[in-house]
């Protein structure tokens, strides 16, 4: 805080320390031309010589000097006095234009600016006085992540070192005001000023283009704010394995993710599917063709992407050939040495026999044509598109491939599951290590439950804050079995369509899609899917007494004290009859 | 080490003498007799010291911004000292008497304690840095 107020005093000095001379050729010419007019001599009135006083002087050439000239006053000038004043007026008025001149030089100046708009951004930053998420970077990734965390309610500050980009911050539509600075995020200064040792800072979220500056970003949230966790986009393995050395929580590589899911769809479909259901994709039990086969593929390009997939594939055993106009050195593999665009190099690949194709090259517009040439050969092609940009998000679409990859969503999914839940991430790893009987029938029970399509994935701990009533008759030593709880607060006899994923107690102790009678204890953090609505119905129960009661036992307890003292007779009244 | 001499340290010490100087010269003599203070010298003081306070702009160190602190005050009270006199010759009914006289010379006597005052801080800090 020190540091950023000395930051404003030396802009404020510096534009000062650029004022001096023009205000010191200000000041003097003024002096000079008061002084002259004071002593040139002039006629009264009454024809007797008179010479104007300071008074009128300072007076007159105040108003002669800004252009704004009433004239002679108080007497007509005498020819001495208005050869002065033209001395008077040409040294003032090139005064008053250096000054001005330079003035406004100095406002315009863009290092000036960028330091009052730094300046104006600490200030806002230092001024949040709620949780806020350092978001570093806002290409595409930034810009899905700053847009859910805004309709989560949550804060965002954004650093950006690219002023376009910074530009669109306040195109798009916010509800909530993002403080933004065009600055280099790799400076730790910077970050310092972001807020990165504010007390509200939520977390550190690195996504710019650049590896390197990742790196520093995290080394520097390591260092100056240990306990605030930082999420960090890594494409390079080398630079990952350097973030996690020194302990960086989150590493999130787009390329890598995605190599271990097409790894879990070879291997275990069921917990694929299972999770991409989860994850905002809609279930449909009577398609079974979504799964990527295990068969003969091709993979076009040979970059980050499609290196990353050809591993998984190569454990998995499958049979692959490689399309890319440059094949390094050593080739295991079978390559073919093109365009995969071409109708030709598709053919020499075996496009006609193969069972899928990866449209892995770093071009967007490559990566459609090939899957529309591909396609044209053999309509049966399993097809993985790989788009680069979100903004070609409609060609893709119109596309249809089976399985799209946008890194920009690949991360932006990841960072929003590990803040809005985080317990999806040990859930996630729970499903990956399971077998796949067990995820075939998790999926057919859950959508059964809760509906084909797209789940809500929501959290809760059960404390005071978040399920006040539940947690006070957990303090009451009574129990309560989930299976109790997932009952409609409207009518008890109906489930509510909400599952419990994942349930983690307050001793570490962690169950992966808890059975119905798992108890409840306090202080359970609590991983749940519910079909849309059904969300504020469990939460109601678990926050409001009534309905609580109504929900865990059957009993309508009378809202008001005056009913709930009548209810209470009544009771007594039925168990004397009985 | 003997500090180089250099041009922007004697304009700057000569502007804060010269205002000091001038300021003395028109605060001395009887505080009720305007024959014994002249106006051009009110008027040069004054000009002189916005020049001092105006190279003192922009210095961050300490002694500079005390330096600047002690200036800003002598401008104001001679700025009072004119105003005064420009009410008293031009627009008070009793013209320049003895009170309104007394009146800017005591004004114009607080901008010489400042002056004084920026005389001795530039003194000490050219001694302190011969050390």
């Amino acid at each position: 805080m020190l540091r950023s107020a000395m930051r404003h005093q030396s802009v404020f000095f510096l534009v000062l320390r650029r004022m001096r001379m023009p205000l010191i050729l200000l000041v003097t010419s003024m002096a000079i031309s008061v002084l002259g007019l004071t002593l040139v001599p002039g006629i009264g009135e009454d024809g007797e010589p008179r010479r104007l006083g300071f008074f009128e002087a300072f007076y007159f050439v105040s108003y002669t000097a800004t252009t704004i000239g009433f004239g002679e006053v108080p007497y007509s000038f005498s020819p001495q006095q208005r050869l002065w004043v033209i001395i008077t007026i040409y040294l003032s008025v090139v005064g008053w234009t250096y000054t001005l001149g330079t003035l406004i030089g100095l406002l315009s100046d863009r290092n000036l600016r960028h330091a009052f708009a730094l300046e104006r951004f600490a200030r806002a930053v230092r001024h949040l006085r709620e949780p806020f998420y350092l978001v570093c970077g806002y290409g595409e990734t930034g810009r899905l992540i700053c847009r859910a965390l805004d309709q989560m309610g949550r804060r965002a500050v954004v650093v950006e070192i690219d002023e376009t980009r910074m530009a669109e911050i306040d195109l798009h539509e916010h509800r909530a005001d993002i403080p933004a600075v065009c600055a280099d995020a790799g400076r730790p200064e910077i970050l310092r000023l972001a807020g990165l040792i504010h007390r509200d800072c939520a977390g550190v979220i690195a996504l710019t283009n650049d590896d390197h500056t990742n790196l520093a970003i995290a080394i520097s949230a390591r260092l100056l704010a240990t306990h605030v966790p930082a999420l960090c986009r890594a494409e390079r393995r080398e630079v990952a394995a350097n973030m996690a050395s020194f302990g960086t929580r989150h590493i999130i590589n787009p390329f890598e993710r995605f190599g271990e899911t097409l790894g879990l769809a070879l291997r275990t479909p069921s917990a694929w599917m299972l999770l991409r259901w989860l994850t905002g994709f809609r279930y449909s039990r009577h398609t079974t063709d979504s799964v990527p086969p295990r068969g003969r593929w091709i993979v076009c390009g040979h970059g980050r992407f499609a290196a990353g997939l050809i591993d998984v594939m190569d454990d998995e055993a499958l049979e692959i050939t490689i399309i890319d106009p440059d094949p390094p050195d050593e080739i295991d593999h079978r390559w073919v040495v093109g365009d995969a665009t071409g109708e030709v190099t598709l053919l020499r690949a075996g496009v006609r026999e193969a069972d899928g194709i990866i449209a892995g090259t770093n071009s967007d517009l490559d990566n459609l044509s090939i899957v529309v040439t591909a396609r044209e050969l053999n309509p049966a092609l399993f097809v993985i598109a790989r788009q680069n940009r979100y903004a070609n998000r409609d060609l893709f679409t119109v596309l249809n491939a089976e399985i799209s990859v946008v890194p920009s969503e690949v991360i932006a999914n990841e960072c929003l599951s590990i803040l809005a839940t985080p317990l999806f991430l040990p859930f996630k790893l729970a499903v990956r290590a399971a077998s796949e009987p067990w995820c075939a029938h998790q999926l057919d029970r859950l959508t059964r439950l809760i509906g084909e399509e797209r789940p809500d994935i929501w959290g809760v701990t059960i404390d005071a804050a978040q399920a006040e009533a539940l947690t006070r008759w957990l303090a009451e030593g009574r129990e309560v079995r989930i299976g109790d709880l997932l009952l409609a607060p409207a009518r008890r006899d109906s489930a509510l369509r909400c599952a419990v994923l994942y349930l983690k107690r307050a001793d570490g102790e962690a169950l992966l899609v808890p059975a119905d009678d798992t108890p409840l204890r306090r202080g359970d953090e609590l991983l749940l899917a519910s079909a849309a609505g059904c969300r504020s119905e469990l939460e109601l129960s678990m926050a409001n007494e009534h309905t609580l009661t109504y929900v865990l036992t059957g009993e309508e307890v009378a809202g008001g004290r005056l009913w709930q003292m009548l209810g209470g007779k009544r009771k007594t009244l039925a168990a004397d009859r009985r | 080490m003997v500090a180089a001499m250099n041009l922007e340290k004697v304009v700057f010490g000569f502007f804060i003498m010269l205002a000091a100087t001038l300021n003395f010269g028109f605060f001395v003599g009887d505080i009720e007799n305007p024959a014994h203070h002249d106006v051009y010298e009110l008027f040069a003081a004054l000009v002189v010291s916005m020049i001092a306070t105006l190279l003192k702009l922009g210095d961050r160190t300490q002694i500079g911004a005390v330096h600047l602190a002690t200036s800003l005050v002598a401008d104001l009270q001679l700025l009072a000292a004119s105003m005064v006199w420009g009410y008293a010759s031009h627009v008070s009914a009793g013209g320049l008497d003895p009170e309104m006289t007394a009146r800017i010379v005591s004004l114009s006597g607080g901008a010489l304690f400042a002056n004084i005052v920026s005389v001795v801080i530039l003194i000490s800090e050219t001694i302190l840095q011969r050390r």
